[in-house]
């Protein structure tokens, strides 16, 4: 007897009792929905991780002045500053594994337009600034080496400070703001850039020109940057190195001693996104073991009837024995039926699991990420579960005596 | 006259086929707990190719042990079993349901067919298990059943049926396999005379197979050419006699 053969023997004998074959197998057409659907979610949740981590930039490093074990981590505001233009020069002329540095200043104030007045983040930087963060103007024109060398009074609004002062949809080229009570004219905004993968809004924020910058908002300033230094390293696999190249650089140039403490913070984008990475796969992973849990459930509820079904049919299986099945092929009926069951349970439940999947990325906003190596794991899975819980009530059906089965009413 | 010794005499092994069922000292003893039930206490039997032979006995005597000792659904607890020359008292599990499968089919009292599953299908179940293909199945199935005179009943179900006609379909299913040795436990157990009657001439008719069949109707079993009667798990009587010719009218069944 082929397997094609017991397979069409085990459907019909399913097909015999619907509603029941029907509720067993819901067990795992639930099973497999959950867990299809449950990794839809966590691979939804890592899309919108590394979606904030591109926001970022790529292979960047961000250098904060102040020691990471005094809190200067956080970087710029309140903090000592102890990086130099210096500092930057040389990063960008004597590393050789990184594509450009550019510096920001940093402070805080009131921006004002004619009707609305808005405190933000005011940060001084060069044009590289933008292209390292891969950060274009919606409105306007870039920030130009000319706006630098002339110390122009012209600022680039981000998206949310865009929309306090002036309202969304509005177009504030070319209109005046205040910061500190300097006039400034709007020369930009740029394109909104979303949340970091801390919730910061990026695009709460302006930019000025660092000469601007220093020559009317912190005229005090010297040769200190206020804020941070973004790095971009050349290759993406370099940034530990970069890493260490540059802690090596700045710790010769702030003459630290061997037991000193370092008077900056490196952060590794690399290394907090893929440690974020990591937390999402570990959230994917909870959810699919959950998933998993459920499927097993369907698993011993297939047992279960399979169990009943078994005692049920035995005067069938002393028939089927008389007229000659081996224990054999008794198992692999039993057996073949099980696994229609899970392997048809499965089936319904990808296509159950594919529907809410749909449904929650509509409600979260989050693209459709159905994994087909985890639609064909979940159906697999299903199978074995069927195999697995449906080896024992086969097995008790090999093994009955035919005669004590013919004799059972 | 006792037939019992016809195997062990040498002379007739080298010249003639060797009987189907040879049983030398077969005992079954059941444990039921510290009590021991001799359900067999050492019966020799042999049976010639073409034999129809009735088993009777009282009740308890032994006559279902040993059909399903001779049948292959139970082995002897001691004592030798060839059928078909074929030692098979020590066969595995699986061997055994190859040997049913292939050289023995089986009526029982209580017809044991498949419930909602076609007349067809029961009958092409032992087939199936034999690993014949569709189309021989069902072909060799259809001629089975028209061989018993329910040409037109293929696609009913069992309980469409009536008793002897859900009898007929059993006897088709036996033959289906064309075994060697037919076996028939009580067959018109639950029938009336009438039915009783068409279902013995339709087994008394098989000419090319052997029969045994265990009754408790002396009816019955004057259809057979040889009556073994049992007592106590042991041969008490083993006598051939002049079988019942079926009657003109009943030569062929009726699609009652
Ligand atoms: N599985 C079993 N376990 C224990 N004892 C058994 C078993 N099968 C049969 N026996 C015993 O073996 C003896 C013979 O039983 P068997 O069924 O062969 O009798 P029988 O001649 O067919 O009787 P009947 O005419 O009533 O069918 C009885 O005493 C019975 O109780
Ligand atoms: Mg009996």
């Amino acid at each position: 007897m082929g397997p094609l053969q017991t397979g069409r023997i085990a459907l019909l004998a399913l097909l015999r009792n619907k509603l029941r074959s029907f509720l067993t197998a819901l067990g795992i057409i639930i099973g497999v929905a959950a867990v299809i659907a449950m990794v839809a979610i966590g691979e939804g949740a890592k899309s919108q991780v590394e979606a904030a981590f591109a926001a970022m930039g790529t292979n960047l490093l961000i250098i904060m002045p102040g020691s990471s074990s005094s809190g200067g981590a956080r970087g710029g505001f309140g903090t000592q500053p102890t990086l130099t233009w210096d500092d930057l020069k040389a990063i960008q002329t004597e590393m050789p594994l990184v594509a450009d540095a550019a510096p920001t200043l940093r402070t805080q104030a009131q921006v004002q337009s004619e009707e609305q007045n808005w405190g933000t983040s005011v940060q001084g930087t060069t044009p590289n600034y933008f292209r390292i963060r891969t950060w274009g103007t919606a409105l306007g024109v870039p920030m130009t080496e000319s706006d630098l060398d002339s110390g122009a009074k012209v600022v680039w609004l981000g998206a949310t400070v865009a929309e306090k002062l002036f309202g969304a949809g509005a177009d504030p080229i070319g209109q005046a703001v205040r910061i500190k009570g300097v006039p400034f004219i709007v020369s930009g905004v740029l394109l909104k850039k979303g949340q970091s993968p801390m919730g910061q809004d990026f695009d709460d924020t302006v930019f000025i020109p660092t000469s601007t910058f220093k020559a009317r908002l912190q005229p005090g300033l010297g040769n200190f940057l206020s804020g941070v230094i973004f790095v971009q390293v050349r290759a993406g696999e370099d940034t530990g190195r970069a890493q260490r190249a540059i802690t090596g650089l700045l710790r010769d140039r702030h003459r630290l001693g061997q037991g000193q403490e370092d008077d900056f913070s490196i952060r590794n984008l690399a290394e907090v996104a893929s440690a974020q990475q990591q937390g999402a796969d570990t959230l994917s992973a909870l959810l699919a073991s959950i998933a998993a849990v459920s499927l097993l459930v369907g698993g011993i509820g297939i047992m279960n009837i399979m169990l009943v079904s078994v005692t049920e049919r035995t005067r069938e299986i002393g028939i089927r024995m008389a007229v000659g099945a081996t224990p054999a092929q008794i198992l692999a009926q039993f057996l073949a039926e099980a696994l229609v069951l899970a392997l048809v349970g499965g089936l319904l439940g990808v296509g159950l699991g594919l529907f809410a999947a749909q449904q929650l990325s509509e409600q979260f906003g989050w693209p459709l990420l159905v994994r087909p190596d985890v639609v064909a794991l979940a159906t697999g899975f299903s199978g074995l579960v069927g195999v697995g819980f449906g080896l024992y009530p086969a097995l008790k059906a090999s093994r009955m005596d035919p005669i004590t089965a013919l004799r059972f009413e | 006259m006792s037939r019992a010794d016809v195997t062990t005499a040498e002379p007739t092994r080298l010249t003639a086929p060797p009987p189907v069922v040879a049983l030398e000292g077969i005992t079954r003893v059941f444990s039921l707990g510290d009590v021991e039930v001799h359900a067999l206490r050492g019966v020799s039997l042999s049976v010639q190719r073409g034999e129809f032979v009735a088993i009777m006995g009282a009740s308890g005597s032994g006559k279902s042990t040993l059909m399903n000792v001779v049948g292959c659904l139970d082995r002897p607890t001691a004592g030798r079993y060839l059928l078909d020359g074929k030692d098979v008292s020590r066969q595995s599990r699986a061997a055994l349901a190859r040997t049913r499968n292939q050289t023995i089919g089986f009526v029982f009292q209580s017809f044991n067919l498949l419930a909602r599953t076609t007349a067809l299908e029961n009958v092409e179940l032992p087939l199936l298990y034999a690993g014949v293909g569709g189309k021989e199945r069902r072909a060799r199935a259809t001629a089975a059943l028209e061989r018993v005179g329910l040409g037109q009943r293929l696609d009913h179900l069992p309980n469409q049926l009536s008793g002897g006609q859900q009898q007929r379909v059993a006897i088709a299913r036996a033959l289906v396999t064309r075994p060697s040795l037919l076996l028939a436990d009580e067959p018109t157990g639950a029938l009336d005379t009438k039915t009783s009657a068409e279902v013995m001439t339709l087994l008394s008719g098989l000419d090319d197979i052997t029969v045994v069949l265990v009754t408790h109707e002396h009816d019955v079993a004057a259809w057979a050419q040889r009556v073994v009667t049992l007592r106590d798990g042991l041969v008490l009587s083993d006598v051939e006699q002049p079988p019942r010719r079926p009657a003109p009218d009943a030569t062929h069944p009726t699609e009652a």
